[in-house]
């Protein structure tokens, strides 16, 4: 088992929050220099710079999780990912199907550029992308359930957005691969304070928004290679794989 | 006031918890962030919101609130209408918006002398 440097929510671009800086060239450059092996590329609702982050990634040796964070009808945000294109594809659709459009007139919310490899600006998305989708939480982790995906509530000790803040405490019954906490918390108050048990995978991300946060926060897969499989297996704890945050990987070799 | 007086008062719909109709009511609570209404909604207060997760009825039956109204015509998830029962709390509905449900049932708890003023 080798142990592999991973960062799962990283904005590009096309998120009305993120810093015009993000395009997908200069995120593969970043997650480079910083050592990242791992990246989940996560836009507000959107998959459409997956692929293209996935493409420029592959050249440098970096394994790409195509995904998106979804914001539920409770408002809770959620990162999901999926292996295959067909997947993704299917998923853009529900997420299109579903989301609540309000418009974006001159950039009032942010501007949400669809780029190229080279940066030219193919489409501007003229609604706004983290409205929230008509859908709550256990209907969308059922479809990426269906989709064979990764379903994973984001920052969930935010508060605001999160699956705490929103909904109280983690509904019974929701599944998911592990939860996400703040790049500021740490893992044992959070599993302490919100009473979570040693079962459920914590993981930590950077939720990058500028280049400099790429990287700067990130969570260690021992896992066989780089693969989807290998990476939902470590999530679960599945077959020896496993995941720590770099708190605890302080903790055992410091 | 009980919560069958105010169904019949303005209307609503009752999806569920007919059990709990009879709690009394006295006072209520808006808000749309589940966290906010554990934190600070009060016993036997109605609570007004759109959400309609299986959480609410939680969070309701942990503060013992006498009902919830969903506003804007939201219909309750599957897992809400049977937790509603099992608790007995009633779930029910207007196609008023949070702002007039409250004006309206604020209105008719400070006629009947039930509210307490006090911030």
């Amino acid at each position: 088992m080798k142990k592999f440097r991973a960062d799962l929510h990283i904005h590009t671009v096309l998120s009305p929050c993120a810093d015009l800086e993000m395009s997908p060239k200069n995120i593969v450059a970043r997650a480079k220099e910083t050592g990242l092996e791992i990246m989940g590329i996560t836009d507000h609702n959107s998959t459409k710079h997956a692929k293209l982050v996935e493409k420029l990634a592959e050249k440098e040796g970096i394994f790409v999780l195509t995904g998106a964070e979804v914001t539920t009808r409770e408002e809770v945000h959620c990162l999901v990912f999926f292996e295959k294109e067909f997947q993704l594809d299917a998923f853009q659709h529900f997420i299109d199907k579903n989301l609540t459009i309000i418009p974006n007139p001159d950039g009032y919310f942010g501007y949400q550029p669809i780029v190229d490899e080279d940066e030219n600006i193919l489409e501007m998305v003229p609604y706004y992308l983290p409205a929230a989708l008509k859908t709550g939480i256990n209907e969308i982790q059922k479809a990426v359930e269906t989709l064979d995906g990764i379903f994973i509530p984001a920052h969930i000790d935010r508060p605001a957005n999160g699956i705490i803040s929103q909904l109280g405490f983690i509904p019974e019954g929701l599944k998911y691969d592990a939860l996400g906490i703040s790049k500021h918390s740490s893992q044992n108050h959070v599993r302490k304070h919100y009473v979570l048990g040693n079962k459920t995978t914590l993981i930590c991300n950077s939720d990058a928004h500028y280049l400099q946060q790429i990287g700067e926060i990130y969570t260690l897969f021992s896992i066989e290679e780089p693969t989807f499989a290998e990476v939902k297996m470590a999530l679960n704890r599945k077959n020896g794989r496993f995941t720590e945050t770099n708190e605890e990987y302080n903790r055992s070799y410091s | 006031m009980k919560v069958s007086d105010l169904a019949d008062k303005f209307g609503l719909t009752v999806f569920s918890g007919e059990n709990g109709l009879g709690r009394e009511v006295t006072g209520g609570y808006v808000s749309d962030l589940l966290s906010d209404v554990m934190g600070n909604a009060g016993e036997n207060e109605v609570w007004i919101t759109l959400q309609t997760h299986q959480n609410v009825l939680a969070i309701a039956a942990l503060k013992d609130l006498a009902a919830v109204i969903l506003v804007k015509g939201f219909k309750p998830e599957p897992e809400m209408l049977e937790h509603s029962t099992e608790e007995g709390i009633p779930v029910l509905g207007t196609g008023w918006g949070a702002f007039e449900m409250a004006g309206k049932l604020y209105a008719e708890l400070e006629k009947q002398g039930i509210l307490n003023n006090n911030p």
